[in-house]
């Protein structure tokens, strides 16, 4: 396979074409945050956290589904990069309810880790505090909206692995939902094979097992992991 | 259907041309006047007269001048009538004798009609947009004859590229570049499509093209699938514009009945076949990878971008993704010569504009003009100036857009110098605001809407639109601090830089623009710490 | 050096603050040593005293007594300090919010949940009027410095009053900014 050679952060690097730069640069160690892609599922460019600048005109691309090019300059760590990703994450806290405090996923969150990375103290703009609702309707997990990113990894996950397409997206701009099927309360839906694949992806404690409470629910990424490896290797490795 | 059977139809219908012809606009906005009635009445006028058979009255499309309408024009002694009432119909059939009428007259010299061109919307108000045979009559598909028989596609994609044609929908392609990606993309199965999304508020530049004119689109469309190796061209209407997806269907119906659309066009290989999709309200949709994933059924967002259309839109397959003014002006460029396109405008930006022009002005309507008009004819020689008697701004481009200062009204439209003042030529909204617009105000319309049209994919657009409007609320509530202004021009630049798509890469343009120019309308609001 | 003069603050919260706050235990005496605490709800101020050199905020700005004295504080303070998740993000306290205004909460409360006389409690002069909304501190007034953290442990909060004795600018990053 074909390999190109491109500059992140000053330093060579090779990746093989067709490679993204947050593959290449994930690599060679260099970290580029992330919130809508989860290994294993399509690309969306949607949280636009891994924006990292291109060329010598500073471009902006999401690393995550921007293909690597010979002699490709990339900057992944620029003072202007931090302020957007810190900003990115300070809209999200204001658009919903995340109250860490009360939180089922309070010390195993992703937003509430990427707050931590992007120094993000305080938050710039106004909460909105909308009233949003909770779905526990399902025997055994829970939908809080409250919490949500509209990352839509539980969509893609739900039909690209699962094979199902229980979750979608309904309306749109900052009233955008995650529903199941045809916006009917989760524990009616006559699609979900309650696999629980969207409680692991879920990036925060939008998506939740019943029963646990705060701070208890911890992610087992490692069984996505297995999935991944099953289906892409078919090695089935516990 | 072949080049002589065209030309038959064409010279059928003219011999059959009536000696009188009395125009009645009945694009939406003069239909919204009433103006279904005044053609009943000038129909039965003319039958009551007994002058059946030397007067047409004639259903056309947008007689442009749409503050005044109805509008009625009649031919051959070529006079206007506005505001025309049903009950005036008798007396103004009358004046083709020489008679008088209570009908109000209509200067057809006036600035706002002497100083407009004549291309897009040459056939509008000319012809009846429901007769494939007018269209015909007007030279109409002798473009599309000439491509398909005279020259070969890599000619057509040339002579586009020479004419300097740009595209219409507002960034400004060009055309002629895009095309020849199309056309070298590799792929069984490509497709060409339409945008006829059009959402900007205060834009109805398409809607009253597809009203007016539906088969040159659709030959321009045609010309373009030959050019590019499309058979399959789909055109993407929002659902808001009834009347003009009525007349692209009777159309398409009409086109495909003679063998302008369909299976060997023309006694020739090519096929291209023309199917409508209807938007259903996403303004979003306009955007072309949200417009395409709409027409696939999927939900209409936007995705990142490469790869482009060219290379793989429409389920995957190579995509041309003009809009209509675009496709309106092709037939014309082969019809008359690239060279003749190029010597109307500017060198960089050449061809005619159409124009919404609406707001703080006189005469409100459809404005065609060469690009390189200075704004200042646009608004005060075409449309009259303000009523209040001082304009403060015009609002081009619309949510992507900007506001230019009446200072800066001897700005040529072009897509360059548009964009050097802070504001872009976009698809052809112009509001006109008077010194009764606060700025302030104006810019938190605008993200109002991109706020409730985005689409929710992207965190900037979906919260950041959000924020900016709670912002300039603060500021328009005079609750604002100079704190709050830096976090609005802060946030403006984040919006823009990091939005996935165009809607939310473009929302912050109105602001930016306004806090250009009229910076002390948003100092004067602010309170202290 | 002269002593720090240090104030702590209870607006709209749980105390919580304040107790994670007694959790620094021993160094409380080096604190004692180092500065004075001259208004809290640990010592007997009842007047907010003028030239304070820090004052720790617990709790959001959700009834007009609050935004009175965020005001005065910030007035009469060299650097005010968030301390904790109501006063940086609003946290459970401006949980009230989704409900809407102070009306609905009210209601919601009083009259709607209440199980006998169902009525707003009115008492002019003592019970503050409650805010539309709840909001952080820094919507309010302007702050210096933000220790998160629901409540901040110990650790943090001594590691910015230490830098603040030392007269060098506090600083948390990493961990030491978790909400939550």
């Amino acid at each position: 396979m074909a390999v190109r050679t491109l500059t992140i952060n000053e330093k060579l690097v090779s990746a093989p074409e067709g490679a993204t730069i947050l593959q290449a640069a994930r690599e060679n160690g260099i970290d580029i945050p992330t919130l809508c892609q989860l290994d294993g599922l399509s690309t969306v460019g949607a949280c636009r956290l891994c924006l990292v600048e291109v060329g010598p005109s500073g471009r902006l691309q999401a690393a995550c589904v921007t293909q690597v090019a010979e002699e490709m300059v990339v900057r992944t760590e620029t003072p202007k990069l931090r302020e957007y990703r810190k900003m990115i994450i300070e809209l999200l806290l204001t658009e919903r309810n995340h109250v860490c405090a009360v939180c089922v996923a309070n010390h195993h969150c992703e937003l509430q880790d990427l707050a931590v990375k992007l120094g993000v103290d305080h938050v710039r703009f106004e909460y909105l505090h909308p009233h949003l609702a909770v779905d526990v309707s399902h025997e055994l997990f829970g939908i809080d909206h409250n919490r949500c990113v509209l990352c839509t990894r539980c969509v893609r996950i739900c039909d690209e692995i699962e094979g199902v397409h229980t979750w979608d997206v309904s309306g749109r701009g900052t009233n955008a939902r995650i529903i199941s099927d045809l916006n009917q309360p989760w524990g009616e839906s006559p699609t979900c094979t309650s696999c629980g694949k969207c409680v692991q992806a879920c990036p925060t404690g939008a998506i939740f097992r019943q029963g646990s409470t705060v701070a208890e629910m911890e992610k087992d990424r490692q069984r996505l992991r297995f999935l991944l490896t099953a289906r892409e290797k078919r090695e089935w490795l516990v | 259907m072949d080049l002589h059977e065209l030309n038959d139809i064409a010279a059928d219908q003219r011999a059959a041309q009536k000696p009188c012809v009395i125009r009645c606009c009945m694009a939406a906005g003069c239909q919204s006047a009433g103006s279904v009635a005044v053609l009943k009445a000038l129909q039965q006028a003319v039958t009551e007269a007994g002058k059946q058979n030397t007067v047409e009255v004639r259903s056309v499309g947008c007689l442009r001048l749409c503050c005044q309408g109805p509008l009625v024009q009649t031919d051959p002694d070529q006079r206007m009538f506005q505001k025309v009432r049903p009950e005036q119909a008798p007396s103004l059939v009358s004046t083709l004798d020489g008679r008088t009428t209570d009908a109000e007259p209509c200067d057809p010299n006036a600035p706002f009609f002497a100083l407009q061109a004549n291309v897009v919307l040459v056939n509008s108000g000319r012809i009846d947009p429901e007769q494939i045979e007018h269209y015909i009559a007007a030279d109409g598909y002798a473009a599309l004859a000439r491509a398909l028989t005279e020259m070969t596609p890599q000619d057509v994609v040339e002579a586009v590229t020479r004419s300097g044609l740009r595209g219409r929908g507002g960034a400004g392609y060009p055309t002629g570049v895009k095309w020849s990606l199309v056309a070298r993309s590799k792929g069984d199965r490509k497709y060409v499509v339409c945008n006829a999304d059009e959402g900007d508020p205060g834009a109805f530049m398409n809607r009253s093209v597809l009203e007016s004119d539906p088969h040159s689109v659709l030959e321009g469309m045609a010309i373009a699938g030959y050019a590019v190796g499309a058979s399959q061209g789909y055109i993407y209407i929002r659902g808001e514009y009834p009347l003009a997806t009525q007349r692209l269907q009777t159309a398409i119906r009409q086109a495909g009945r003679l063998r302008l659309l369909g299976t060997h066009i023309l006694n020739t290989a090519f096929d291209f076949r023309i199917d409508i999709r209807i938007g259903a309200g996403a303004f979003v949709c306009g955007e072309e990878t949200a417009l395409m994933a709409s027409i696939m059924g999927e939900r209409g967002t936007p995705r990142p971008r490469p790869p482009y259309p060219a290379e793989s839109g429409l389920w995957g397959c190579p995509t041309l993704i003009n809009n209509v003014e675009t496709f309106a002006n092709i037939p014309q460029i082969i019809r008359r010569g690239p060279e003749w396109f190029a010597s109307i405008g500017t060198p960089k930006s050449t061809g005619t504009k159409v124009f919404a022009l609406t707001g703080k002005v006189r005469n409100t309507g459809l404005v065609e003009v060469p690009l390189g008009t200075p704004l200042r004819v646009l608004v005060e020689d075409i449309g009259g100036g303000s009523p209040s008697g001082k304009i403060k701004a015009v609002q081009t481009g619309g949510p992507s857009g900007g506001c230019v200062p009446a200072h800066l009204l001897d700005t040529p439209v072009d897509y360059e110098s548009l964009a050097a003042v802070g504001s872009i030529m976009g698809s052809g909204g112009l509001i006109v605001m008077d010194e009764a617009n606060n700025m302030v105000d104006v810019a938190r319309f605008f993200m109002g809407f991109c706020m409730d049209e985005s689409c929710g994919k992207c965190i900037p657009c979906r919260a950041g639109t959000v924020q900016l409007h709670r912002l300039l609320t603060r500021i328009l509530d005079r609750k604002a601090t100079r704190r709050d202004l830096a976090v609005l021009e802060q946030l403006c630049g984040m919006v823009k830089e990091t939005s996935l798509c165009g809607l939310g890469q473009t929302a912050p343009n109105p602001v930016l623009s306004t806090l250009r120019h009229f910076r002390h309308e948003y100092e004067a609001l602010l309170r202290d710490e | 050096m002269a002593r720090l003069k240090l104030a702590t603050v209870w607006l709209g919260g749980c105390s919580g603050c304040h107790m994670s706050f007694l959790d620094m235990d021993e160094w409380l005496i080096d604190l004692a040593q180092a500065a004075d605490i001259v208004y809290s709800p640990f010592v007997d101020a009842k007047e907010f005293p003028d030239n304070v050199d820090a004052t720790l905020v617990e709790g959001a700005v959700a009834n007009e007594d609050h935004f009175n004295l965020a005001r005065q504080i910030r007035k009469r303070s060299r650097w005010v300090i968030s301390f904790g998740d109501c006063a940086v993000t609003g946290n459970v306290t401006a949980m009230r919010n989704y409900f809407g205004g102070a009306k609905e909460v009210l209601d919601r409360g009083y009259v709607e949940l209440a199980t006998q006389k169902p009525a707003w409690p009115s008492d002019p002069g003592v019970l503050p009027t409650l805010l539309d909304r709840v909001v952080p501190l820094h919507q309010v007034i302007p702050v210096d410095f933000y220790i998160p953290g629901c409540p901040p442990p110990a650790g943090r909060i001594r590691k910015v009053l230490s830098a603040l004795i030392e007269g060098k600018e506090p600083h948390l990053e990493g961990d030491d900014i978790r909400f939550g």
